[in-house]
């Protein structure tokens, strides 16, 4: 992954703080340059996808333009992820007493535009905003940023509230947004009690999959006698699909620093791991800095704010391993061992890192803690539904418009995710199904759209809430085929420990690969439902336990599917290579594009004659189809 | 998987090694040494045959045999040295739907190796990945840091191998 060249600002005025009062005046002072800026203030989401998309030679070409133009007291900076990723690079304008303006798909020539047009000439660009590009709703202005846009209307954004807006590498900016007040708050006004008691009443609960409650887990590590305890920030986002956590950590790292310092408080724990995939180079290089410029603040070490309270934070780098999200193989991870979970009770808030008392939050969790502290439970309580307070952040991806993370509050319905915020199918084509819950859930049909999102209920229409990524099928996507797809990823990441797991899952995906060659018979699917059952009740840890989700809830949903598969031996959806059959219509003009491109050379016919595709040689690759004009070739 | 040639043994008195003790010896105190050596170690040489675990055995003295359990367990590390060039298709949920298998399948048929595998030229390594990430952009391939987005039309990819090939034929010359 690109690494963005270090030019990062060197703050070196950072002196620690002492004092709350110290924090607040350095507050003051950030939070007028950051909402009243005196001159222009250009941002740049440099996340990992941003990077991706080229938003490095985007902020070269800024610098250079500024340079060139001596235009020195514009602010130019990096930030995190402002959500919208199919519409990347993005930039967006600050201006004091002016709405702000969000540049889409921005390159190097664009830049230069919106120097002359917009910044020195004060005539916003309409044509390079998305809402310039595609303005369907009359209500917002004609140069809108995001906040006018549906996109976010139904959104709330608590946990990315600051992703996008500061600059991750620049301590004081996120001081300027009132961080580490809450710190403060709990160091200097409040006792671990108060602070398990906060939590327990916002009625939080983990955002890594389970939602098992915060405060609970909390009070369970606390009331543990120990002469030291540990608390560890979970970052192994290993579900593919989603990467919330990953965002919060490139736009937002202080407010995990922050949360782990308090949550630490709060159990009596002096010392923090934060387990982080290797795979988010951006992430780890940004948390580092965080921990430096906390350092160098006084947020981290020794006596916080005075308090006596001593708080230090590691990181630890994960190393491709799916069954890590696990806690208890988490811990094994940390320890420099084989990433395997083991049978619980003991728990790790009991008997964790080192044998010690440990509390184990995910990354989006520990986001939402301070806030809870500096707002107070009742506010959380006040976002959501009754037993799911506050927001879930979903990846949004797979057949969908709008792909991107998007914050709702829980309780929103999955249409309007889907139709509103995420814009519908693309091309036209009919949505078929949505997962969540990546390779432990299971998928939603047309029938669920109308529910409510919370915690119970998913689990209820037999999926999961998960890390919360949410993959949206379209009618071209084969059910069995995804359900394949999930399988092979569960079963490759098998630790290999318990044989439900290990050989259960192997041979399920065999049965699943019979199924896709058209080799299965109906027998196969009554063991294929068997080996699930089984799977789910006799594996060890979760991953096993939740390995035959995909399978199960494919098979309640789409029956005909599997049958279509198993009986007629065809896939309706024309995904199973061994399934589908090309042909060549009358619509046929013998152009013979799809000659040149049949890598098994299966298609004959002269310049201007029906061509004709051996069935005998053709491998089914689908290439004439893909690149035939005048659409006269047939799946069958 | 192919054994290391001879020219890709790594001496004993490579300067790599110092600069591996200097490490260990740097994180010392800390518990859990075993993994962050093993990473460390992978980064300076690019792979972990057995004389490295014999080295980072001896630094630590955790047996080479847990070493060994360690590095086989995590997909990240490997034994065997890779290609000139990663060229790694994102396999995660929204570029699978958006037909990332194609994508593959075609990477595959260019470079004439299978996942996991390296040409017998060492100029190309293909993984399928987990997740990069940029799911806003799927499907998504990336040849060493560089991201190839939306590729839509696989027929784009021999042009794009091509010039990884070419450029590493110029190279050698």
């Amino acid at each position: 992954m690109v690494i963005e060249s270090n030019n990062c600002q060197e703050i070196d005025c950072l002196k620690p703080l002492q004092t709350r009062e110290g924090l607040n005046q350095l507050r003051d002072e950030w939070k007028a340059k950051l909402e009243q800026p005196k001159d222009i203030r250009v941002v740049i989401g440099m996340a990992t996808c941003g990077i991706s998309a080229g938003a490095n030679q985007v902020y070269d070409a800024f610098r250079e333009e500024f340079d060139k133009r001596g235009m020195t007291t514009i602010k130019l900076e990096k930030v995190g992820c402002v959500g919208m990723c199919v519409y990347e690079p993005i930039v967006e304008i600050y201006e004091t007493g002016k709405d702000r303006v969000s540049y889409i798909h921005v390159d190097p020539p664009k830049v230069k535009t919106i120097i002359e047009e917009h910044i020195l000439g004060g005539r916003p660009c309409p044509g390079l905003t998305l809402a310039g590009l595609n303005n369907d709703d009359k209500s917002a202005p004609e140069c809108a940023g995001f906040d006018d846009l549906p996109f976010y209307r139904k959104q709330k954004r608590i946990v990315l509230h600051n992703c996008g807006f500061i600059n991750p590498e620049d301590i004081r900016q996120y001081i300027g947004v009132d961080g580490y007040q809450a710190l403060a708050d709990v160091l200097t006004t409040m006792t671990p009690q108060d602070v398990i008691d906060t939590i327990s009443a916002s009625g939080l609960r983990g955002r890594g999959g389970a939602g098992f409650p915060t405060g609970l887990k909390w009070k369970f590590a606390a009331a543990n006698e120990a002469d030291q305890k540990y608390i560890i920030c979970n970052a192994d986002e290993g579900d593919p699909g989603a990467y919330m956590d990953r965002s919060v950590l490139e736009g937002d790292p202080h407010a995990i620093l922050e949360a782990m310092i308090i949550g630490g408080y709060a159990i009596g724990a002096t010392k923090g791991w934060i387990y982080v995939r290797a795979e988010y180079p951006t992430a780890v290089k940004r948390l580092h800095i965080a921990i430096d410029q906390a350092e160098q603040l006084g947020m981290l070490g020794e006596n916080i704010f005075g308090s006596g309270f001593n708080f230090d934070i590691q990181i630890r780098l994960g190393a491709g391993a799916f069954v890590c999200g696990e806690e208890t193989a988490l811990i094994a991870s940390i320890e420099g061992k084989r990433g395997m979970p083991r049978n619980k009770p003991p728990f790790p808030a009991n008997k964790g890192l080192w044998g010690k008392p440990t509390i184990i939050n995910n990354v989006e969790t520990l986001a939402n803690i301070p806030g809870i502290i500096r707002n107070g439970a009742e506010w959380f309580r006040s976002i959501g539904t009754e037993k799911s307070p506050g927001t879930k952040v979903f990846a949004l991806g797979g057949k969908i418009t709008n792909t991107g993370l998007v914050e709702i509050p829980m309780g929103t319905t999955l249409r309007e995710v889907i139709e509103d915020i995420g814009g519908g199918c693309p091309n036209g084509k009919t949505f078929k199904a949505v997962q969540t819950g990546g390779p432990s859930g299971g998928c939603l049909t047309i029938n669920a759209l109308d529910v409510p999102i919370d915690f119970d209920k998913l689990v209820e229409l037999g999926s999961m809430m998960g890390s919360g990524g949410m993959i949206v099928m379209d009618e071209d996507n084969c059910m069995v085929d995804i359900a394949r797809f999930f399988l092979d990823f569960t079963c490759d990441e098998s630790c290999g420990q318990c044989t439900p797991c290990r050989e259960g899952t192997k041979r399920m995906l065999e049965i699943l690969d019979k199924i896709v060659n058209g080799a299965a018979h109906k027998k196969d699917l009554d063991d294929l439902k068997e080996l699930a059952d089984n799977i789910r009740l006799t594996s060890l840890c979760a991953l096993g336990q939740t390995a035959p989700n995909p399978v199960l809830s494919t098979m309640e949903h789409f029956m005909d599917e599997y049958l279509a598969h198993v009986v007629d031996k065809r896939c309706p959806a024309h995904v199973c290579k061994n399934l589908t059959g090309y042909y060549i219509t009358d619509r046929c003009i013998g152009c013979t594009k799809c000659v040149r491109v049949c890598p098994a050379d299966a298609i004959t016919g002269a310049v201007k004659e029906h061509h004709h595709i051996d069935q005998a040689v053709c491998i089914h690759c689908g290439a004439c189809f893909d690149v035939c004009p005048f659409d006269a070739i047939e799946r069958r | 998987m192919s054994q290391p040639c001879q020219c890709m043994t790594i001496s004993d008195d490579d300067p790599r090694y110092m600069e591996l003790r200097a490490f260990i010896q740097k994180e010392e105190n800390k518990q859990g040494v075993a993994m962050t050596a093993l990473q460390e170690a992978q980064r300076l040489f690019g792979y972990l045959p057995l004389e490295v675990h014999k080295f980072i055995s001896s630094e630590t003295g955790v047996p080479i045999a847990e070493l060994y359990g360690v590095t086989t367990f995590y997909s990240q590390f490997t034994t065997s040295p890779m290609g000139r060039h990663q060229i790694q298709v994102c396999m995660g949920t929204a570029c699978y739907v958006k037909g990332a298998q194609k994508v593959l399948d075609k990477v595959i048929e260019t470079v004439g190796v299978g996942v996991g595998m390296t040409t017998d030229d060492r100029l190309f390594t293909i993984n399928a990945a987990r997740c990069l990430g940029c799911c806003g952009l799927a499907p998504v391939m990336m040849i060493d840091d560089h991201v190839y987005a939306n590729i839509d039309n696989v027929n784009c990819i021999p042009a794009i191998i091509a010039k990884y090939r070419e450029d590493g034929s110029r190279s050698s010359k």
